[in-house]
């Protein structure tokens, strides 16, 4: 529960200190599709940076090879200023790098608690626990508790992932991401299928995190969102990051330009 | 989720939050939807006790449980790979080979000082250690050459199936006589014979380590959604191994249990039980997609084919009308089982 723990950083991006999390000039091609062509970024703490982009822009890529999930074709990634290879989702994770996939990573015959505390359960003592015996009464109340602190309602935590509607499924994924994230958190899309107040209780708990001192790396096509919520925004076009715009200095239109690449050509054209 | 300290409101909110609860249907039926499994076990028990008082007699039940207890290891081996998504076709090849190479060891070993129980115990050991062995070949193969579990385990089954005739032709009798002791030693006033109750033992065991340990909640997982499992950090692959070790080992086990009770080891041991072990294991209500099934359902499974086969023998039905019976209970249990599954889905 690393996330609601108090850090003193300030919210603002501090150009003077390490990032977090760092990405350097990363490629990535699937055969002859190139996905992403040199992509630089920086997350430093407290931050909410938004990652905006047309459909296939690269964005779930590139929070993929950030997540360990995916392998780049080129590039380094950077975790407290130290160069590290993610090999997989595991390694991200114990480095404190949670992330909340796009196609959500629930196993649907799971209970609630299961998914949640899925590759890291809670064993009882003893012999028996050591060969795995599962503390299955500490995860289900574990469980209640954290979706209760973000008050996510999903019913009973014994409930199977299948049986939830998708916008509690995709509750139950951002309420993971939270409970076990210590440095970084990456959202893919993480309420696009949630209900208005079920978007707004998101909204919240990214805020919470952020204020704690994680910074949050927010995929999203909900303009109006990432222009209230954001810090930062980072525009991605044919797996490039064209620009890097502040929403508390331009429009929702402005970040819609750039998306479209309407302003890429404009800027080109004036350059 | 490091600290532990609830407190107490904490406590008392949960604790009436799950009380307010009512169980919806739709809970009721994932809960105990697969135990319909249970009642049709209990009905064909019903129809057959009354049409031949046999079945409820001591006689009645030695046949069949003693049809039960060389395929109850194969089908929980079976459950744990069908739990993944797979399939292991090769389970029957394996306790023919595994048994046949325990049986030449064990041979090879009455010639030496060594005592028959400690031949005994060897003998299990190698059955054992050769079925596991034969599992992590499948798991390899499945796991490494990225090869459907279905092309690896049916070409498993043919290369030991000649394999265990490379090994031995004819049958062995020269086994210890402790195995042959054990193998035929009742228990429990005649009631049980030690085969039966390591296979109910097997069941068990493996019931707790498929529900309640991280093993069996992995297991799920990997047959539910292999990527989330990935994602969340389980080394799927070498999982999937262990998965398939488990079954080959099973497998030996059950040869072992054969060949202790028919006094010898055979080439003949095995044939065609796989057929058998997934037969159970689908009647017991497991899914073939993965993610879906118990340990309980595979039990039932297994006693709903040996009671039809045996009730069928007692009112004189032939072979053959056995197995058609077997092949329209296979078809029955599971369009019940989408029955019940799409209503709990709705
Ligand atoms: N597994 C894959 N194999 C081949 N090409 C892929 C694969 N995954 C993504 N791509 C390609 O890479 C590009 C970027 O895809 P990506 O999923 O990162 O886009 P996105 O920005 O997340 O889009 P969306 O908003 O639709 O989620 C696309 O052109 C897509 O077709
Ligand atoms: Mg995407």
């Amino acid at each position: 529960m690393a996330a609601t723990v108090q850090a003193e950083e300030g919210k603002s991006a501090s150009q003077g200190k390490t990032p977090l999390l760092a990405a350097r000039q990363i490629t990535k091609h699937y055969g002859s599709v190139q996905a992403l062509r040199g992509v630089d970024l920086e997350l430093y703490p407290g931050e909410i940076v938004g990652l905006v982009g047309d459909n296939g822009a690269g964005k779930s890529t590139l929070v993929n090879i950030l997540s360990g999930a995916l392998q780049p074709s080129g590039g380094t990634i950077l975790v407290d200023g130290d160069e590290v290879s993610l090999n997989s989702s595991i390694e991200a994770r114990n480095r404190g790098i949670e992330t909340v996939y796009q196609d959500l990573a629930l196993a649907p015959d799971l209970s609630v608690w299961a998914n949640i505390f899925l590759g890291r359960e809670t064993t009882r003592k003893g012999f028996l626990g050591w060969l795995g015996w599962l503390d299955r009464k500490a995860m289900s109340t574990d469980t209640e508790r954290s979706l209760d602190r973000t008050r996510i309602r999903i019913g009973s935590v014994q409930s199977k992932a299948g049986q939830l509607s998708g916008g509690q499924r995709q509750a139950i994924a951002v309420g993971r991401a939270v409970a076990w994230g210590s440095k970084v958190i990456l959202m893919d899309e993480p309420t696009a299928a949630l209900g208005v107040e079920q978007q707004q209780r998101v909204v919240e708990l990214i805020r919470t995190v952020s204020k704690g001192g994680l910074p949050v790396l927010l995929v999203t096509h909900n303009l109006p969102q990432v222009h209230s919520l954001c810090d930062r925004v980072l525009v991605l076009f044919q797996g490039q990051l064209i620009a890097e715009l502040f929403p508390a200095q331009c429009s929702v239109e402005e970040i819609v330009s750039w998306i479209t690449g309407a302003a890429l050509t404009r800027s080109t054209n004036g350059g | 989720m490091a600290e532990r300290s609830v407190s107490m409101t904490d406590t008392i909110r949960s604790a009436g939050k799950r009380l307010g609860q009512k169980p919806s249907s739709k809970e009721f039926l994932d809960k105990y939807g697969s135990l319909w499994t249970v009642l049709v076990l209990a009905l064909v028990v019903l129809v057959f006790g009354l049409l031949s008082s046999t079945l409820f007699t001591q006689a009645g039940w030695e046949a069949v449980s003693k049809s039960t207890y060389e395929y109850l290891p194969l089908a929980i081996g079976e459950t744990f790979v069908i739990l993944t998504g797979g399939i292991d076709l090769s389970v029957g090849a394996v306790l023919g080979f595994s048994c046949v190479v325990s049986g030449t060891v064990m041979e090879h070993m009455l010639g030496t000082s060594t005592g028959s129980l400690g031949i005994t115990v060897l003998g299990f050991v190698v059955g054992i250690a050769v079925g596991g062995l034969c599992g992590f070949l499948n798991g390899i193969l499945i796991t490494r050459l990225r090869l459907p579990p279905f092309i690896v385990t049916l070409a498993t089954l043919y290369a030991l199936g000649g394999a265990t005739y490379i090994v031995s032709e004819e049958p062995i009798y020269q086994i210890p006589h402790q195995l042959v002791t054990f193998g035929q030693q009742s228990l429990f006033g005649g009631w049980f014979i030690a085969p039966v109750l390591v296979a109910l033992a097997c069941v068990v065991v493996f019931g707790v380590f498929l529900s309640r340990f991280r093993f069996g909640l992995r297991t799920y997982a990997i047959g539910s959604n292999r990527i989330a499992a990935e994602r969340a950090g389980i080394n799927v692959r070498r999982h999937l191994v262990w998965v398939y070790v488990l079954a080959g080992a099973l497998a030996g086990l059950a040869g072992m249990l054969v060949s202790a009770n028919f006094a010898q080891t055979s080439p003949l041991f095995g044939n065609n039980d796989e057929l058998a072990a997934i037969a159970a294991v689908v009647i017991g209500g497991a899914s073939l997609f993965g993610g879906r099934g118990n340990l309980l359902g595979t039990l039932c499974g297994t006693f709903l084919i040996a009671v039809l086969t045996v009730g069928l023998v007692l009112v004189q039905v032939t072979a053959f009308w056995q197995e058609v019976t077997i092949g329209v209970v296979i078809v029955l249990a599971v369009s019940v089982d989408q029955l019940l599954r799409s209503v709990s889905q709705r």
